[in-house]
């Protein structure tokens, strides 16, 4: 038998390559620099190139119109976080308009039909989620029958658009708030900006929050590990459509109306958001923050297009699709470096 | 140590898997501050019994008893709340997160419901201070080696004040000085009155670190030592147990054509071929109408050679010729053109597919080779497979069967029969015989018998000694991931004489 060299090994623990401590922590941030970077350099071409671009309200609007998808895409970064995805959230927000529009036409008390269709919304997530989780069926199934399910719903109660002529929903879509001299933002964009404010914290700085990212890196280890995994991924989805059903709220706030086509698509451009604001669709990479930025960039093209005066806006679509693009090889890129 | 009640006592453990019993009425116990390894061959039973221990599996008889009261253990979870942690072989970690979250995340430090990061960090490099590490500890995990990522796995698990530590093969992909280290942290662990229970493939390992030892052997208890009353000839020889060898002539007819055999034309050369981390460097030619034994426990580097042959993994040193001719075995088509054919150790991940008939397992190695757009007609199809289900007595013989539904031996042959079919120079079989049973076997090793006498070159991978030694010609050893011998099987060469090789490592 060989003899053992007990001298102890002082340095063993640093990383084989000293270059990689400095490197690495910035790797994760890479996607959401990128994105940041982006906006800045969209903004200021906007200012350049248009009068009145530079104007606050151009900017604090982004905010006001985009305030559904924004919240939207909140819930779908906590599923994406996990390695999910949830294709049901555009379907739910028309399930949600029509509801509420339809309740408050049949005369229910505006502070009842709130939490009923926020709770109904919830509900539908949990379902998926729970299907997902004790069934083990692919999210993409799940959640596509979801969709289907949901936005069947909302054609069954009503085809029409109907129109809200509740006394809150319209003081709530009439309100102004004053941020600066001659910069207005409505109540939703406020609400929208809370959403993002508590995804952060709860991603940040709750055991929810770190397992969701545990799963989402590894849910076979997280498993091993003790952590509640499926309790996490049912939370997810219940969160999703929590977030689904307050965007339709918000819409029908927005809209003073419900509609079963309203919402179409949605799910898809929340995803393309969270993409360009660099949260990992294969799970466990990114925050919140940068899903913020990629619905502002979005939002942001729109604005432009909408100045330029002679572009379809059809155009927004297909910038979105090239940025898609580049941030999904930049994400390839990224996680390839730090492996 | 002195006669301490044990930690942990399982009596009578029985485990049932459909058609099989995995472990059979098995006894172990685990001392307080002891190393304890547990031994076996592949198959033997090992990491079930880990796994009924880390609930993972729950167990169909016995008891389970952690300091003196019966247990129950129904999950991950409540192994850790009963003091049992494990690191398994693959680090199960989160590597996007960091060092300090992947030791206490479910269990972090909180107020009001929100997570102490500063607290939690400096709780972490005090207890990786503890285990002689000084790392980053807020650096995400995937920036650390699998070495480091294997002391994280451990710190995490002791921070559980775990009374009984599994390290299921942490050794296996760790170099020299990095094994030094882990053992530094057992021997600490040891002394601090943890229970480790140690399973490695090396038997240096074990001896120099373990304190105790249990074998088992096919889902039994074979018997428990202290390391300093068992030599490794001993350790190997209850491992690997005497099979009752009721076979025919085999061993004649390998003596008859060793002659022949020598004085063939050589298939394959290597010389110096090797890959780090997998196989050292090794010098191997196999002749025509050759039986070449590949024996060494498992880990030792067999299947690792074996894939170098293949272009199933690339050499990264050394060079190969093939008939005389130096090839690039990059990947495996380029092997299979050069007719080398490989049947796979796990025949259910890598070689077998289920779902699909007798016939599509059997066709699929002839079509890939020709060719997806060169399709074989289904008559000449037809006629190839039937002449194949009759040579190798292939049951059912329904071609039309999909193979899952076929035993594991007619199994093995079904993919015998695939690599058969592209008629190759040299067959490598990696395990053949593993987990079918006795009759299914002597058919396999008469027909590598066979196809040896019709001059094709064969490489037989397999962890069973009196089966290499009644087939090869030549035998070579493997231990450690290094060839320590090549022997002619001649008279003299018995199952201890390997044993021995494989126990010692030394070349007489």
């Amino acid at each position: 038998m060989t003899t053992v060299d007990m001298t102890p090994v002082t340095d063993k623990g640093t990383p084989t390559n000293p270059r990689r401590r400095v490197y690495r922590p910035n790797a994760k941030y890479i996607p959401i620099i990128a994105t940041l970077s982006l906006l800045a350099i969209m903004y200021s071409s906007g200012v350049a190139n248009y009068e009145n671009f530079g104007d606050p309200s151009v900017f604090v609007n982004l905010f006001r119109d985009n305030a559904v998808l924004l919240v939207v895409a909140v819930g779908m970064t906590f599923v994406i976080l996990t390695g999910g995805i949830d294709l049901s959230v555009g379907a739910v927000i028309s399930l949600t308009t029509v509801l509420t529009a339809t309740l408050l036409k049949g005369g229910w008390p505006p502070l009842v039909v709130l939490p009923a269709v926020l709770i109904l919304g919830a509900l539908i997530g949990a379902g998926q989620g729970a299907v997902i989780h004790f069934f083990k069926v692919e999210p993409f199934i799940a959640t596509l029958a979801g969709l289907f399910l949901a936005r069947g719903t909302a054609l069954t109660i009503n085809q029409q658009s109907i129109p809200i002529r509740d006394d809150m929903w319209k003081a709530i879509s009439e309100y102004r708030i004053v941020l600066a001299e001659g910069v207005v933002t409505k109540p939703i964009a406020i609400v929208a900006m809370l959403a993002v404010l508590i995804a952060a914290v709860t991603l940040a700085w709750t055991r929810f929050g770190r397992n969701v990212y545990a799963i989402g890196g590894n849910a076979d280890s997280a498993l091993l590990m003790g952590l509640p995994v499926g309790r996490t991924k049912i939370a997810v989805y219940t969160l999703s459509g929590f977030c689904a059903a307050l965007g339709g709220v918000l819409f029908s706030i927005n809209s003073t109306s419900g509609w079963a086509l309203q919402g179409n698509g949605l799910e898809l451009d929340a995803i393309a958001a969270c993409v360009i604001g660099g949260v990992l669709l294969t799970g466990g990479s990114g925050y919140v923050w940068g899903t913020l930025l990629g619905v502002l960039v979005t939002g942001l093209i729109q604005t432009i297009i909408n100045f330029q005066g002679d572009l379809n806006s059809a155009w927004t679509r297909i910038i979105v699709g090239v940025l898609l693009f580049a941030f999904i090889v930049l994400q390839r890129l990224v996680t390839r470096k730090a492996r | 140590m002195g006669e301490q009640s044990p930690v942990l006592e399982m009596t009578g453990i029985r485990k049932v898997f459909p058609g099989v019993v995995a472990l059979d009425g098995v006894d172990f116990r685990m001392f307080p501050g002891e190393v304890h390894a547990l031994m076996g061959e592949n198959g033997a039973g090992k990491s079930t019994l880990i796994k009924t221990l880390t609930g993972v599996y729950e167990i169909d008889g016995g008891e389970i008893k952690l300091g003196g009261v019966p247990v129950r253990i129904s999950g991950p979870l409540q192994a850790q709340q009963a003091g049992v942690s494990t690191v398994y072989q693959e680090v199960n970690l989160c590597t996007n997160l960091s060092v300090a979250e992947n030791i206490f995340i479910g269990r972090e430090p909180r107020r009001f419901g929100k997570i102490q990061w500063g607290r939690m960090r400096r709780r972490a490099a005090e207890l990786l201070a503890r285990l002689d590490l000084d790392l980053d500890v807020s650096a995400p995990l995937s920036s650390y080696s699998l070495a480091i990522q294997q002391m994280v796995a451990i710190a995490r698990a002791i921070d559980v004040e775990a009374r009984v530590l599994i390290l299921d093969e942490p050794t296996s992909s760790l170099d020299a000085s990095e094994v030094e280290q882990l053992f530094r942290v057992m021997r600490q662990l040891k002394e601090s009155g943890v229970a480790i229970l140690f399973v490695s493939h090396f038997l240096d390992q074990i001896y120099e670190v373990s304190d105790r030892l249990t074998v088992l052997r096919n889902g039994q208890l074979i018997s428990e030592h202290r390391v300093e009353e068992l030599s490794q000839v001993q350790l190997v020889e209850k491992m690997i147990g005497k099979e009752l060898a009721a076979l025919e002539d085999l061993e004649d007819k390998a003596q008859r054509n060793r002659e022949r055999a020598a004085e063939a034309k050589p298939i394959l050369e290597a010389r110096g071929l090797g890959r780090t981390g997998a196989i050292a460097p090794y010098d191997l030619t196999i002749h025509e109408g050759e039986v070449v034994g590949l024996a060494g426990l498992l880990g030792s580097g067999r299947t690792e050679l074996a894939r170098l042959l293949f272009g199933a993994d690339k050499a990264d040193h050394g060079e190969l010729a093939v008939a005389g001719k130096p090839v690039n075995l990059r990947n495996p088509q380029v092997a299979m053109r050069q007719g080398i054919a490989f049947s796979s150790e796990n025949r259910r991940t890598e070689g077998i597919i289920g779902d699909l008939t007798v016939r599509e397992n059997i066709i699929l190695a002839l079509q890939a080779a020709r060719g997806w757009t060169r399709p074989i007609p289904r008559k000449k199809q037809d006629e190839i497979v039937d002449k194949y289900i009759k040579a190798l007595q292939i049951r059912p013989a329904d071609p039309e069967r999909p193979v899952r539904n076929l035993s594991g031996g007619n199994q093995q042959k079904v993919l015998l029969a695939r690599w058969l079919i592209t008629e190759p120079r040299l067959l490598i079989i990696d395990e053949p015989t593993r987990g079918i049973d006795v009759g299914a076997k002597a058919e396999i090793q008469k027909l590598v018998a066979e196809l040896s006498d019709g001059g094709m070159a064969v490489l037989f991978v397999s962890a069973e000694l009196e089966e290499v030694l009644r087939l090869s010609h030549k035998i070579a050893v493997l231990r450690d991931r290094r060839l320590v011998e090549e022997l002619e099987n001649t008279a003299g060469v018995d199952a201890d004489r390997i044993m021995q090789t494989i126990a010692s490592g030394a070349t007489s």
